[in-house]
């Protein structure tokens, strides 16, 4: 069998016991996304607390991986500066196009930490979008949190 | 090999299928590659798609080395050979649904061949040939579709009243899945213009009452379209008992090639009709101040058509009259039984759809307790076992039942007991992964 590969334990214990699920006020943006190929949808909402991501809530239905990858999302954005959780989403996004290949997850494990173990659902074309729909709800989110929210904890 | 054997214990009933599975699975080349490293591919996903067997593919390999050549222009010998062909396989095809051949257009797809009667419901309005305007859709009239749609046959409709100012109606379902036609005498009314209704459920594998809507629909003065997708591959099909005024199917669910889908109309509708796709071989003559289109089937059939496929259409016709259709509807009822038996006789399977083989096609959903549909069917995936997840373009009918999706086994003329035996075993396999059972 190789669908170990795929469903690590990691993110089966993500999916059974998701980390952060749930609607919070206050937010700055919220943002619904869906994967119209399989009908699987998720509400975010990102709070910002001057350039940091103070908290990010969410509710959504769908697959293991889709559910198991907004928690382990959740753990990695939280607390760290807007610009470094984005740009943790474009490494996912690598990790996501490199085809399962160990080089690529090897070199991404220490910042991805959990997120690393959806390397083997690269290997499968189909269920990519799964795992990348709650990053790509984040980035939509970010930008319009950023555009719109009184920039507060700064001097100027 | 006709399977009959019964596994003791297996509980569902296994009487003996009208096909041999073995003699027809030695056609279909795709049947015995392997997949999933060294799986043996069971192949539920017909009504996705269907696998074509060596016959359809040696029609097309024929055409291209024989005789191709662009049909209905040139003067040449190949153009002639291929016109013929192409033209024959139109007879063909016509008769496999009892129509006259000047009554079946090539469309791409079932998908084009309603935007084809869509389109032209609207471009009705503005012809400015009167003969063209007797179908024109406008502000005031209605059409009515149903609940059960596939999105071809709903989207499409949701665009003609966006165009014109109709308004959609729709008939509903009912909790055990057939249509809701309770309300059918005031949905379907005098402002009606036209009914599209779906044969077979492509999700929940109802067979509608075509015959009660058509009563109405005649009553007020509709035209009918049926989309025949899921129910002329797999049941006998006559277009005169239908009733309706268009029937729209596609060729590659149906062992036929991709792109190539037929649109039946009856001639004095088609004729009434202005086209949809314009351009070369549907012009009768043409002036730079205007011009004039061929009578139906031309004057739908804009630029060169799929030749090849239409040809490849025609030999799977050839297959399944050989089968025999009758047979082709009893193998698949026999196997949707056993199915329903078996996937009953599984704690925490829910079946979305009618749940036995009244008024029922093969198309078999359901849900498993706890498990998401694209895990269950990634876990059939890694068994060699190929069904289809998610809302199957039919996201109202998901909705209507309360699940995000669903997965889904069809079946086909290669579906022996085996493949659903496979299923069951699969989504036990998929309960016990995820620690459900």
């Amino acid at each position: 069998m190789q669908l170990e590969s795929m469903y690590q334990e990691i993110i089966l214990d993500h999916y059974k016991n998701p980390h952060g699920r749930g609607l919070r006020d206050p937010f700055d943006a919220e943002v619904h996304h869906v994967n119209p190929t399989c009908g699987d949808e998720v509400t975010l909402r990102v709070k910002l607390d001057g350039d940091t991501v103070a908290d990010v809530s969410y509710e959504g239905m769908g697959c293991s991986i889709s559910q198991a990858s907004v928690s382990a999302m959740y753990d990695l954005v939280v607390g760290k500066p807007v610009t470094q959780a984005l740009e943790t989403g474009e490494h996912f996004m690598t990790l996501m196009q490199a085809k399962g290949d160990p080089a690529v997850a090897e070199k991404l494990e220490d910042e991805l930490e959990d997120a690393v173990a959806f390397a083997g659902v690269s290997k499968y074309p189909a269920r990519i979008k799964c795992a990348l729909m709650s990053w790509m709800a984040l980035k939509d989110a970010s930008a319009r949190a950023l555009s719109t929210a009184p920039q507060t904890g700064g001097s100027n | 090999m006709t399977q009959t054997a019964s596994r003791p214990g297996a509980g569902a009933q296994q009487v003996p299928l009208p096909l041999d599975v073995e003699a027809i699975r030695a056609d279909f080349p795709i049947l015995s590659r392997t997949v999933r490293d060294g799986k043996r591919l069971v192949y539920l996903d017909s009504g996705a798609t269907s696998q074509k067997p060596r016959q359809v593919l040696d029609a097309e390999r024929w055409f291209y080395e024989n005789v191709n050549a662009a049909p209905h222009r040139g003067a040449h010998q190949l153009a002639e050979e291929a016109t013929g062909a192409y033209e024959e396989a139109r007879a063909k095809i016509g008769a496999f649904i009892g129509a006259p051949e000047n009554e079946i257009v090539f469309t791409r797809n079932t998908t084009e061949a309603i935007n084809l009667v869509a389109y032209a419901l609207s471009n009705a309005a503005t012809a400015k040939e009167p003969e063209f305007r007797a179908h024109a859709v406008g502000q005031g009239d209605e059409i009515v579709v149903t609940e059960m749609e596939h999105h071809a046959n709903l989207i499409p409709w949701q665009q003609l009243c966006e165009r014109t100012g109709a308004t959609l109606r729709w008939l509903g379902l009912t909790d055990d899945g057939r249509l809701d036609l309770s309300d059918l005498a005031t949905v379907v009314n005098e402002r009606t213009r036209l009914v599209a209704v779906t044969q077979q459920s492509n999700i929940l594998g109802t067979i509608n009452p075509i015959e009660k809507i058509v009563a109405r629909a005649r009553e007020v003065g509709a035209l009918v379209l049926v989309d025949g997708a899921q129910s002329v591959p797999h049941q006998p099909i006559d277009v005169t008992a239908l009733g309706a005024d268009f029937l729209v199917f596609s060729g590659h669910k149906m062992l036929g090639p991709t792109g190539v889908g037929v649109l039946w109309g009856r001639y004095e509708v088609l004729d009434a009709l202005p086209p949809f796709l314009t351009g070369g071989s549907m012009i009768e003559v043409v002036r730079m101040e205007g011009s004039t289109f061929m009578p139906p089937p031309q004057r739908f059939e804009a630029g060169i058509p799929m030749t090849a496929q239409v040809v490849g259409l025609g030999a799977a016709v050839d297959y399944l009259n050989a089968l025999g259709m009758d047979k082709v509807e009893a193998h698949e009822r026999a196997l949707t039984g056993y199915a329903l038996e078996k996937l009953a006789g599984i704690p925490g399977v829910t079946v979305i759809g009618p749940p036995d083989t009244v008024a029922r096609g093969g198309a078999v959903s359901f849900t498993v307790e706890g498990i998401h549909p694209h895990d269950v069917g990634q876990v059939l995936d890694d068994l060699g076992i190929a069904v289809r997840v998610g809302h199957h373009c039919a996201w109202p009918v998901v909705r209507r039942y309360g699940v995000p999706a669903t997965t889904r086994a069809t079946f086909y003329v290669h579906t022996g007991y085996d493949d659903v035996d496979a299923l069951a075993d699969g989504i036990r396999a998929a309960q016990k992964f995820f620690g459900t059972v």
